[in-house]
């Protein structure tokens, strides 16, 4: 059986900023849970000494020419701000007051 | 009555362009004539661009009248995933995230098609994020599968293969993470390819998966998407992943055209249990086939693939979790604000809520608990050497053939809303083309009939070695050749007609 409870998907949500209803924690705690119990197979498959593979294609440490190319402009990279000002992305505090 | 112009092949079409006998305007507005007629039918585009399309074709015409030298694709236009970013149209990557979003930059793919001189008609429909079989999760609504409307067009780009099938444009770019290429192409009877990891450059493609993305041609032959991936790849400074490396051409590999002494391997896990029978028959004729024209066929065996589709649903929900963290109301997308004075987290978490899915945040979810330090050993870090055993399975069956080959999935086109509350149901559509995106190797379908039961396309897939794409183009070409011969008609002229409802 899956270890994945409501109070685990509520703490999961809210590490990945995304507010749910308890309706989706019920339904998301079920759903996942019969995800993660069938890709817990997986553990079996690598009993063993096996390397991991992150990429599968390797390359290390790729480089280019220190050059200054052209980049966008200040104006250009606001663009698709919700809101800006002064040349700044603009958000709510950042801090809760008290 | 539709252009009989937009029933060619791609390549057929840029000859005509070239010798002159057609003007890219005539050929564009064909397009857009047949968009204006069976576009909301289907549901391929999120947004079209007719304007902006007859421009470019106005100034390639008037290029070549000139006498300039141009490109061989130069007039003919084509469609575009929402996932690639373009300057002149919104990309929403299917997303209400994204709604409305006009990108700052061009993906390096669309600007190859900008430099050569390909109309763009517009952005195809896909699944939140490519995040999908069917497009059913895409905010837009689904796209519809050409052959039967009540059916899927397979996902992700469903936009794109049910373009190209209802002749709304000769080629399409779509972008492959676990299939979302080749299982729409299988679906829709088109061909598919999903290059080798790096080949063709991701700067500018929405990114799902980062270690697992490829962006590739669509088509209704093996030769038009071959001179498309010859447009697109290449060496890009803007992907640190692109290969530096050119992996020659693949236009001259489909012309080869020839499989006389190719060792060709079945896959013995990916041919049996849980694929619909007819779809087991077309794919053993074309054995047949391939074997009588030269083809050496032996039987492999990968025993890990058992593993991949649980460990693709670990790295990609991962890589996912992580790469959709930049939806956070701040630089661009929706700011959804609660009531009252909210903190800047309470806005990103209530511009979450609204701006994604159900898939979507399942997923998101799903990645998060894989990377939590508690589940990371037995998950990610498992799903991660489980890449590992695929490639070495992959390396010993490439020892003992050229190119592998199966199905490239269990069944014909499903119902719209079949599989829609079943998440595993719906991963399983992508068995046979996910080992090749865990291992970065391409992967290319290619259409081989009708499944008797159902009248419906059925896809075979090949498999080549990374960097060896040159290969799929050669035996997918090949293959073609004999199934038309044996037809007498190609794969598409047995689609129903969409204006005759």
């Amino acid at each position: 059986m899956s270890e994945i409870t409501p109070d685990l998907v509520r703490h999961l949500a809210g590490l990945a900023r995304i507010l749910v209803t308890d309706e989706e924690v019920t339904q998301l705690a079920q759903e996942l849970g019969v995800i993660v119990d069938s890709v817990a197979t997986i553990s079996k498959a690598v009993e063993g000494d096996v390397p991991a593979t992150s990429h599968p294609i390797a390359m290390a440490n790729v480089m280019r020419d220190d050059v200054v190319e052209p980049s966008l402009t200040q104006e250009q990279a606001l663009s698709g701000a919700p809101d800006s000002d002064q040349g700044r992305f603009r958000v709510a505090a950042i801090l809760d007051e008290e | 009555m539709a252009n009989e112009l937009i029933f060619k092949n791609a390549s057929e079409l840029a000859g005509l362009l070239k010798s002159g006998e057609v003007s890219s305007v005539e050929l564009t507005q064909a397009h857009i004539d047949r968009i204006e007629s069976v576009g909301e039918a289907v549901h391929s585009f999120l947004h079209t661009s007719p304007a902006s399309a007859l421009a470019t074709a106005r100034e390639i015409d008037q290029r070549r009248s000139s006498g300039e030298k141009l490109h061989d694709l130069a007039g003919l236009p084509i469609a575009v995933k929402d996932n690639l970013t373009t300057l002149d149209a919104p990309t929403t990557a299917g997303s209400k995230m994204l709604e409305g979003w006009i990108p700052p930059y061009d993906a390096t793919v669309v600007k190859r098609l900008r430099d050569a001189g390909m109309p763009i008609l517009g952005k195809t429909n896909l699944d939140e994020f490519a995040m999908g079989s069917s497009t059913e999760f895409s905010a837009y609504g689904p796209s519809k599968n050409p052959w039967d409307l009540t059916r899927i067009p397979g996902g992700s780009g469903g936009g794109s293969s049910s373009v190209v099938a209802s002749f709304q444009a000769p080629l399409a770019l779509g972008s492959d993470t676990g299939g979302s290429i080749r299982f729409p192409a299988s679906v829709t009877g088109t061909v598919g390819i999903k290059p080798t990891y790096g080949a063709v450059s991701r700067y500018g493609l929405i990114a799902l998966a980062s270690s697992l993305d490829q962006v590739g041609p669509v088509s209704r032959s093996v030769l038009d998407s071959a001179m498309l991936q010859d447009l697109i790849a290449g060496h890009d400074p803007h992907d640190s992943t692109s290969l530096p490396e050119s992996l020659g051409s693949m236009t001259e590999a489909a012309l080869k055209g020839s499989v006389k002494g190719m060792r060709i391997g079945v896959i013995r896990e990916l041919n049996g249990e849980g694929f619909q029978a007819g779809v087991k028959q077309r794919f053993n004729e074309s054995l047949e086939m391939l074997s009588k024209a030269g083809a050496e066929i032996v039987e492999v065996s990968c025993p890990s693939f058992e593993y991949s589709i649980a460990a693709y649903y670990l790295i990609l929900p991962a890589e996912a979790s992580s790469n959709l963290a930049k939806f956070d109301s701040v630089r661009f997308g929706l700011r959804v604000a609660p009531e009252g004075n909210p903190t800047i987290e309470r806005v990103m978490a209530a511009t979450r809520e609204a701006g994604f899915g159900p898939e979507v945040k399942r997923r998101i979810i799903l990645g998060t608990y894989a990377l939590s330090s508690g589940a990371f050993d037995n998950f990610y870090g498992a799903a991660q050497k489980v890449r590992t055993l695929i490639q070495r399975d992959f390396d010993a069956a490439f020892a003992k053939a050229d190119v592998l080959v199966s199905p490239c999935a269990p069944t014909t086109a499903f119902k719209l809303g079949e599989k829609i509350s079943d998440p595993l149901a719906m991963y399983l559509n992508d068995i046979a083309t996910i080992p090749a995106n865990l291992a970065g190797v391409p992967g290319i379908s290619v259409p081989i009939g009708l499944a008797p039961e159902d009248g419906l396309p059925v896809g075979i897939q090949f498999m080549a070695p990374a960097r060896a794409d040159a290969r799929l183009y050669q035996v997918g070409a090949a293959l073609e050749q004999l199934n038309e011969a044996a037809w007498g008609k190609r794969m598409m002229e047995f689609a129903p007609d969409l204006e005759a409802k």
